[in-house]
């Protein structure tokens, strides 16, 4: 193990950041701090080409390592099978279920969406599948402690997540604010979220949107009819 | 075109969704396996553990809270599985093992002459790292991980990962100049 000498290594920020930079897994305030370190320091860029030369053998011989057998995947499914079977009606069941009506709802936003934005709305309704949700007779799904009142009754947001929102930050803030998602996502991973039950004045209603966009599981918010 | 998250694919196999599993094996088997490869250095043992692995997740994904990434999870517990596979085996055995790999390439002409080629030594020197520096260089530039998700995978701080890459890396200059091979680094 390399404890004690991990805590002293005699190297720059930026110089620690060169790998990850090669890798392309830098955030973009970081990964332009090193551009401009490099575009200064020859030596650090000279370095710059050693990581990218480790780089490009790494993925080499990993590459080259080949792939398990068919084995792998009759052991695991023989395995698989002989598992005790998963109960039904649980809440897993019900998440699959609302993912399901999650995708169904919205097939083309979710095909045109493309690139990173359909992996954040996919992302974020993975999340929200994972709440404690009930379906209901009539549209939509809510939490249990949600209102309720009809879905298509009330006073209505357009929200979208945060990325970095987790499970547990999206189940308490609907819970908390008595929330309820009525569809999507919709273009831009957008939810429409009811806020009250009964329709509000414009001014009351940006003074919840105005509260609401205050809590960090809120990314974006706006009013809609 | 679009392929369901890997999110979408976990809350599925949570639900005893046994093509989802399929789908999940099939698009993440052979990185897991060569992370795996990577650290046991034994093929069938290799095959074994990533059964283990995904196994692992067909009874766990019902717990798994999309705080990190599917892959990073499912890293974490291959890890486990490795780490656990080696503890198994004689540190002896193990240490003859990487001494063994070094001196016969360096006692084998042919390998020797390949030796000339810069790629080629990189590649023998990132095999002959210990275990720790193969796993934080394999994540870094093979499976992409991000220092949070290294430190996620590994189980260290942040500030950690970026100095065990460091001497991960020194450590590859060292092995590359017993080699006649000076990176001029560090």
């Amino acid at each position: 193990m390399n404890t004690t000498s991990e805590k002293e290594a005699p190297q720059s920020e930026i110089e620690a950041l060169l790998p990850w930079h090669a890798a392309g897994t830098l955030s973009r305030r970081d990964a332009q701090r090193v551009e401009d370190a490099l575009s200064r320091d020859p030596e650090l860029a000279r370095h710059y080409e050693a990581v990218r030369e480790e780089l490009g053998e790494t993925i080499l011989l990993n590459e080259n390592l080949g792939a398990p057998s068919a084995r792998a995947m009759e052991t695991l499914f023989t395995k698989i099978d002989a598992e005790p079977k998963r109960m039904g009606g649980g809440s897993f069941n019900l998440s699959s279920r609302f993912t399901g009506w999650l995708e169904s709802l919205t097939p083309r936003t979710l095909a045109y969406a493309g690139g990173a934005a359909a992996i954040a709305i996919l992302l974020q309704a993975g999340l929200i599948a994972g709440l404690a949700i009930k379906e209901t007779q009539t549209e939509g799904f809510e939490s249990a402690s949600a209102p309720s009142a009809a879905p298509g009754v009330g006073a209505f947001t357009l929200i979208r997540f945060a990325p970095q929102a987790s499970f547990d930050d999206i189940n308490k803030f609907l819970e908390q604010n008595r929330l309820m998602i009525v569809s999507g996502p919709e273009a831009g991973g957008l939810y429409k979220v009811r806020v009250g039950e009964a329709k509000m004045s414009k001014v009351e209603l940006g003074q919840v949107v105005k509260k609401l966009q205050q809590d960090k599981v809120v990314g974006f918010i706006v009013t809609t009819q | 075109m679009q392929t369901t998250s890997d999110e979408v694919l976990i809350s599925r196999i949570a639900g005893g969704d046994r093509l989802a599993m399929q789908v999940l094996f099939a698009r993440h088997h052979v990185r897991v396996y060569r992370f795996v490869l990577r650290l046991v250095r034994n093929e069938a043992t290799a095959e074994d553990l990533i059964s283990e692995v995904f196994l692992d997740i067909w009874r766990q994904a019902g717990k798994f809270e999309g705080r990190s990434a599917v892959t990073t999870w499912m890293l974490s517990i291959a890890r486990f599985k490795a780490l656990t596979a080696l503890r198994r085996r004689q540190d002896d055995e193990l240490d003859d093992e990487t001494a063994a790999a070094i001196a016969d390439h360096a006692d084998d002409p042919e390998t020797a002459l390949a030796k000339k080629y810069k790629g080629t030594a990189l590649r023998d020197c990132l095999t002959a790292l210990s275990v720790e520096h193969r796993e934080v260089i394999d994540l870094v530039y093979y499976h992409e991980k991000s220092v949070e998700e290294v430190a996620e995978i590994v189980g260290i701080p942040e500030a950690t990962v970026k100095t065990r890459m460091f001497y991960a890396r020194k450590k590859l200059s060292e092995l590359l100049k017993e080699k006649g091979i000076d990176r001029g680094w560090p």
